[in-house]
């Protein structure tokens, strides 16, 4: 079974819409929606929070910190945050269920892509994650370099040059194939500067067909992440 | 004649009612009549320097509350709280939900299964209930919210406990006369944390509806134990 994913938003109609646009790129995994006030109001419910952690086998026997499955969350502003986190708190067993720190929407679909590939709960967080450090590290006028200097100091432990051969090039739903499974890898890797685990990070790329994906990879799995990246690159992400 | 004073303190000890499950119940209840009551005050302070959700989400709280109450009656203080925070993060809505939630959370665990709740576990149990509000909105001393009346509230009401006072109507007055006095201290600050914090040199001025709040709910547990 995959991680589940739950989506606390102060809006129904955008928790439900979150989950409908992610459930596309994610189909086998279980998404729910806990947006609004159970009276259908703007806010957010314990009630429905605790509902969805539990349809999504997060409280109750059976799933423990074992990595096999599990629950992220994903939450919109303030009071989401603090709903999310007290519905742990009334949870007997929140060992397996994380709260991500990202943002709803990129944060969600990075998460259900790499939650799709089998990465565990830890990895779908940090794929949800990944997404915030992108949007926080955009290049600016500046060109302030991404958050990478820590490994990129270092010589990359296996590289790879590919050169997209799909029409629509690197868009949303290559990028979140990218990045999805990227997440599940124990290596640091970045695609053209920006870290490859972060869908939209690859997205700011702009990279159409016929750009060149420089990848280059740190850790245990680097070689097995420049090989994800140019099978998917080459097969032109199985579109024309 | 010792036994004369003996009886005399013994008849006076019982003009406060224990802090027991029929006290819990009665402070719920006339929480829900305290917000009820300052429904719109408590909108109108919110109007000033935030979304003026807050006197409807609140009397909308503790009403459920109540219902709550209507259907059931809780075996212990602490069973109480407990329903009382599930109930109030699911229908409260905006941030004062979870985190009034949390504090009764909190100090219902802190309780747990006692049946009477004696100074020190009082004040134990309101220490924990600010630190949950603290933990859940990360707001500090003088950042314009409701933690500015709760802080003052914990620290009087171990003062009196560790004063040796027995009286638990003594430490719920001292908590409540402080967190009403905390309340009035947040007019002149600048909000630091929640929507308030948006106007930012603007929200001076303005009394903080969730310390208003706060020591109603605290003035609420003095009215249910006299």
């Amino acid at each position: 079974m995959t991680v589940s994913i739950v989506v606390v938003s102060h809006s129904e109609k955008i928790a439900d819409g979150a989950v409908e646009l992610a459930a596309q790129m994610a189909p086998d995994v279980v998404i729910l929606a806990a947006g609004g006030t159970d009276d259908g109001r703007i806010g957010t419910s314990l009630e429905k929070v605790l509902a969805a952690l539990e349809q999504g086998g997060a409280s109750g026997t059976g799933t423990t910190g074992m990595g096999a499955t599990g629950t992220v969350v994903l939450t919109d502003l303030g009071s989401a945050v603090m709903t999310a986190e007290s519905a742990l708190e009334f949870l007997e067993n929140p060992a397996g269920v994380l709260l991500a720190d990202a943002p709803l929407v990129e944060g969600l679909v990075a998460a259900a892509v790499a939650a799709q590939g089998g990465a565990d709960v830890h990895a779908v967080r940090k794929a949800a994650e990944a997404a915030r450090g992108a949007a926080a590290a955009q290049p600016g006028p500046g060109g302030a370099d991404s958050g990478m200097e820590s490994v990129s100091s270092a010589a990359p432990d296996c590289t790879g040059d590919f050169e997209l051969v799909n029409q629509a090039g690197m868009h949303a739903r290559p990028a979140a194939k990218v990045a999805g499974g990227l997440a599940s890898l124990d290596a640091e890797v970045t695609i053209n500067g920006v870290d490859g685990a972060s869908m939209t990070g690859l997205m700011t790329l702009g990279a159409g067909k016929g750009t060149v994906l420089h990848v280059e990879a740190w850790g245990p799995d680097a070689e097995r992440a420049v090989e994800y990246v140019g099978g998917l690159v080459e097969a032109g992400f199985g579109e024309p | 004649m010792g036994c004369a004073r003996a009886h005399r303190r013994a008849a006076l000890g019982r003009v406060t009612m224990p802090l027991d499950v029929n006290w819990a119940v009665k402070w719920l209840t006339l929480c829900a009549q305290a917000m009820a009551e300052h429904r719109v005050e408590l909108i109108e302070l919110d109007r000033a320097i935030g979304d003026s959700d807050h006197g409807e989400n609140m009397d909308r709280g503790f009403q459920a509350v109540l219902a709550k109450l209507g259907e059931s009656t809780p075996e212990t203080p602490g069973a109480a709280l407990k329903m009382t925070a599930m109930t109030l993060m699911s229908k409260v809505g905006g941030a004062a939900g979870p985190l009034y939630g949390t504090a009764f959370l909190r100090a219902a665990t802190a309780l747990g299964d006692a049946a009477e709740i004696d100074a020190p576990a009082l004040a134990a149990a309101l220490a924990a209930a600010r630190d949950g509000i603290v933990a859940r909105g990360k707001a500090e001393s003088g950042d314009k919210t409701m933690v500015d009346a709760w802080t003052p509230a914990v620290d009087a009401a171990r003062a009196a406990a560790d004063g040796g006072s027995t009286n638990v109507l003594g430490v719920l007055v001292a908590a409540a006369e402080a967190a009403e006095a905390g309340a009035v201290s947040t007019d002149p600050m600048v909000a630091r944390k929640g929507r308030a914090s948006y106007l930012g040199e603007r929200s001076a001025g303005h009394r903080d509806p969730g310390a208003v709040s706060s020591a109603l709910i605290l003035r609420a547990a003095v009215g249910a134990a006299a």
